[in-house]
């Protein structure tokens, strides 16, 4: 029994260490998105530039990125470069205002440049909370069925596209050519 | 004089306590069912942006949404369970503090037992050990005085009877 004295405590050292080990790694503030694998919630608002027209969860048929945005958010406007830069690529990013006001919208997209092809006019955050979003910037990835496949929380960054969220957007147009074959 | 002022003061404490009070938005309720199944809610739902606050806590203005759409769910004749499924629906299981049992709360809610069971599992053997090295050793010890036993009661003796021959004396 000499070895419980040196192996138990070890052994509890060991447990901690690993189990704080993965703390470290893990970012509590990035929580995991309940609306994953399931359709974009049932909503119809207004568009930000003209709101007479209105938009429903059945425009928003992917691929595309959902960019949840405001101009309150400072992340936002270090996202938007990289957002910028993604529109010349070709991927289509559907904008979500998120509780903003509609001029200082409007006048941020003049200064900054557009990269959405559409930007939907939240004001009092109703789809927001529908989608589960806590802090913006947050971008949804939809699919051909208007289906949400991935959720990046914070700002997409040129690095993470290339590392990861690249590959993510490219399986939801494969997806898409493999649905048409069938 | 001074008792009255300080009276008022304390009075008046109260007054500003009560104004502050006022200025943060008021809910109202049909009935008093209503109101304790909100104020139950505003503490279990967690304000996914603050971590570790509830939404009656939380001065966010994402704990506000949530409050709201909350209070407008109970009007709509919502149930306390069904706010609570419908936000974690959009938030997960983040969003409340009593999260349910599933295979990712397992340790959450039967960690803290199970280790209770390894504790006094532990506690048990040791204490055994120690019972059983201590009788041990009670043991050796009897045996060892059972033959200087007499020895000392004869010591005893002569001493003992010493000592009332000198109390005699």
């Amino acid at each position: 029994m000499k070895w419980m004295r040196f192996g138990l405590p070890l052994g509890l050292f060991v447990v901690m260490a690993i189990f704080l080990l993965k703390g470290l790694e893990h970012d509590p503030s990035h929580l995991p998105s309940a609306r994953l694998d399931q359709e974009i919630p049932v909503f119809s608002l207004g568009t930000l530039i003209d709101p007479s027209v209105t938009v429903t969860d059945g425009d928003l048929r992917g691929p595309l990125l959902l960019n949840v945005w405001a101009t309150w958010c400072p992340s936002c406007r270090v996202e938007h470069p990289t957002l910028n830069e993604l529109s010349k690529q070709g991927v289509t990013i559907v904008g979500l205002n998120y509780k903003d006001e509609r001029p200082a919208a409007i006048q941020y997209l003049e200064q900054y440049h557009n990269p959405y092809s559409l930007v939907i006019f939240d004001e009092n955050g109703d789809l927001g909370l529908d989608l589960g979003v806590y802090g913006a910037p947050e971008t949804y990835f939809v699919d051909a069925k208007g289906i949400i496949r991935h959720r990046h929380v914070g700002v997409v960054t040129g690095q993470e596209w290339e590392g990861g969220l690249k590959d993510i957007w490219n399986s939801l147009s494969v997806e898409l050519v493999s649905g048409g074959t069938k | 004089m001074k008792k009255l002022v300080r009276v008022l003061l304390i009075l008046g404490c109260f007054s500003i306590a009560s104004m502050g009070y006022a200025s943060i938005d008021v809910y109202e309720f049909e009935d008093k069912q209503q109101a304790e199944d909100f104020s139950i809610l505003e503490q279990e739902l967690r304000c996914p942006k603050c971590q570790n606050q509830n939404i009656a806590d939380s001065n966010a203005g994402l704990a506000k949404d949530i409050k709201d759409r909350a209070y407008k769910l109970l009007k709509e004749g919502k149930s306390r369970e069904e706010i609570t499924q419908y936000m974690v629906d959009r938030y997960g299981d983040f969003i409340t503090y009593r999260p349910p049992v599933t295979r990712s709360t397992w340790v959450l809610w039967f960690g803290p037992f199970v280790l209770l069971i390894v504790v006094l599992t532990i506690l048990l053997f040791f204490v055994k050990r120690h019972k059983k090295s201590g009788s041990r050793l009670q043991a050796e010890s009897s045996s060892v005085s059972e033959e200087e036993k007499r020895k000392i009661e004869s010591l005893l003796q002569r001493y003992g009877q010493d000592e009332t021959k000198s109390k005699e004396e």
